[in-house]
């Protein structure tokens, strides 16, 4: 379990993936891609395989969140593991595009 | 945080896409990537604490941008039409630093004691060529990015902070990564020492959007340009928009088929301006953006739906928001607040408050302006309708107090320029014995028509209080503005002042 807050950087330990916490509700949360909890990005994988049962991948630059809003993870580096908050997988964000202003 | 990590991102996901194009010259954004790095491990050679940027729009300036943020050093963009003395004064205040600049300019500040000058073409030159700094970027959030000089209108400029957390935020609340289409192109005309040049740059990068760099503003280039590259969206201010409106004329020859999107900002759109544009370009898309070097750039827009449907309404309440600047972004909030702090509600004029993730709102030596709960303080007087349309009425230091009531500016203007005369116009506070101060304005008339000061005088009183009519009316050729679109009120005041 990591405390998990804006801008923090996380890396899955069984697949390439990279992510930063756009946000966040406090307090710990069992944040896990390919099903093994996630590690911070100085940590080095102990390996592992991504469980089959989280193996959808993520994509680069996407946003992922869980149903009730607690997270919203950016993916800053793809990977074969599926994100997911306490058991279950996180979703691809709608959103709603904003007009270039600059 | 660091904004490298968009750089980062735009690398893996579209490293060969061009992402900035400069007459014949360009970088992909692996090459802009690789230059960062190698850009970085000159900066730290260096042992300078502060990267200062003194040129107009070039290679050099995204690839300065994001070496700073890769070495860790705060990079400091100048104003390159101030004078050698006001850049020295400037450069005092940023030691030591490492200077990336012109040739001329690099001659005329090779004196000044402790300061590293690195030619821009040398520059880019080695970033392109040299190995990259071995280790990573700072994930610190709270590492400084960008020290910004305000064009203060008083005193010496005062240098604004935009830490790494306010300008990933502001890129992550309002882009989307790689949203832009391949083919997809922005002209980029503001100058890099603008907020608004900074944060095309970050902008266009996430977005995977090449930028077209124009370093010297002319209609004609513009026009020139956006065929030639085939841009689809463009940023102009105020001036810029009307004078390539008045270049195009009633030419039926000039087309721009690529142009989609135009977004404008930097200073109050006049609204026969904005009427033209979009009979001019009738399939772009209008935003109006507004924001402020100490929120990271854009807080309010008013997007392309806000315009048609602004400038198809019969109701003038609906059509007035065609000279709004929109509602706040997701993740920005906005109050009006009066005098004493109190929150105002709809249609009230006061003060704009803001806060988000994006707003700094602190300066050097100064600290942080934001009050106990995150708020900062714009200093623009605004007002905001039902349906949190955002609308401007100058600074609040500009109102206008005669006899002990406030007015401002802004509604007095709006007033004036719906005259059928009436191109222009700037309405200040001038000194006044019986009052304390009394209203003045400078107007300039639309080419082929002519108005009287009585008339116009007349049309203010049968619209407004009395004591709003200007006391003291002057036909300009034009108004002062700068660069940057703003209009230079205080020039406008001294004038109207001494003339009264």
């Amino acid at each position: 379990m990591a405390e998990l807050k804006a801008g923090t950087r996380l890396r899955s330990a069984v697949c390439a993936t990279e992510v930063m916490v756009i946000a966040a509700a406090g307090g710990e949360l069992d944040l896990r891609c390919g099903g093994a909890p996630m590690i911070a990005m100085a940590q080095q994988p102990a390996g592992g395989e991504v469980d089959p049962g989280f193996a959808e991948g993520t994509l680069l630059g996407k946003r992922y969140v869980d149903e009730a809003g607690a997270v919203e993870i950016l993916c800053t580096k793809p990977g074969n593991g599926s994100l997911a908050l306490d058991g279950t997988k996180l979703i691809l964000k709608e959103n709603k595009p904003l007009p270039s202003s600059d | 945080m660091n904004v490298m990590m968009l750089l980062e991102m735009a690398a893996q996901g579209c490293g060969e896409r061009v992402a900035f194009t400069n007459g014949q010259d360009s970088l992909t954004y692996q090459q802009l990537y690789d230059a960062a790095g190698a850009g970085a491990a000159l900066i730290r050679a260096s042992g300078c604490r502060y990267v200062a940027m003194l040129d107009v729009s070039s290679l050099a300036v995204p690839v300065g941008l994001f070496a700073s943020a890769w070495a860790g050093v705060p990079y400091v963009p100048l104003n390159y039409r101030l004078t050698d003395a006001e850049i020295r004064a400037l450069l005092a205040r940023v030691e030591p630093a490492l200077l990336i600049t012109s040739d001329q300019r690099a001659a005329a500040l090779a004196d000044v004691a402790g300061l590293q000058i690195m030619p821009r073409d040398a520059f880019l030159q080695t970033a392109r060529t040299a190995q990259p700094l071995a280790e990573t970027w700072s994930m610190d959030q709270d590492d400084t990015g960008v020290l910004l000089f305000t064009s203060g209108t008083t005193g010496a400029p005062k240098a604004a902070v935009l830490r790494q957390k306010h300008l990933v935020s502001y890129i992550l609340g309002s882009v989307e990564f790689m949203s832009a289409a391949e083919e997809d192109a922005a002209l980029v005309c503001v100058p890099p020492y603008h907020i608004a040049g900074i944060s095309a740059v970050f902008s266009s990068v996430f977005a995977g959007r090449r930028v077209v760099q124009l370093p010297d503003f002319d209609a004609r280039a513009w026009l020139e340009l956006v065929n030639r590259e085939q841009v689809t969206n463009a940023f102009v201010v105020p001036t810029m928009l009307a004078r390539i409106v008045e270049a195009i004329g009633d030419d039926p020859d000039v087309r721009l088929p690529s142009l989609r999107a135009l977004a404008y900002g930097g200073g109050k759109m006049p609204l026969p301006v904005i009427e033209r544009a979009m009979r001019v370009f009738p399939n772009a898309d209008f935003t109006n953006a507004y924001g402020l070097t100490e929120t990271s750039s854009t807080i309010a827009l008013l997007g392309p739906q806000d315009h048609r449907d602004a400038a198809a309404s019969d109701d003038p309440a609906l059509r007035r928001r065609l000279v709004s600047v929109g509602r706040p972004l997701p993740g920005v909030e906005v109050q009006i607040r009066d005098d004493e702090g109190r929150v105002l509600g709809a249609g009230e004029r006061g003060e704009i408050y803001v806060r988000g993730e994006q707003v700094s709102g602190e300066y050097v030596g100064r600290g942080s302006l934001l009050d106990k709960d995150g708020w900062f303080p714009t200093r623009d007087a605004g007002s905001m309708d039902a349906d949190g349309f955002l609308f401007l009425e100058g600074r609040a230091d500009d109102v206008i107090v005669r006899g002990g009531e406030n007015m401002s500016p802004g509604e007095i203007e709006d007033v004036l320029l719906e005259h059928p005369a009436v191109a222009d116009v700037a309405v200040v506070g001038i000194p006044d014995e019986q009052w304390g101060e009394g209203v003045a304005a400078a107007v300039v008339l639309k080419a082929g028509h002519s108005a009287e000061v009585a008339e116009l005088q007349g049309w203010v009183k049968q619209r407004m209080r009395s004591s709003r009519v200007p006391q003291q009316l002057e036909f300009w050729p034009e108004l002062p503005y700068n660069e940057a679109g703003k209009l230079l009120r205080r020039v406008v005041k001294a004038t109207l002042s001494k003339a009264s």
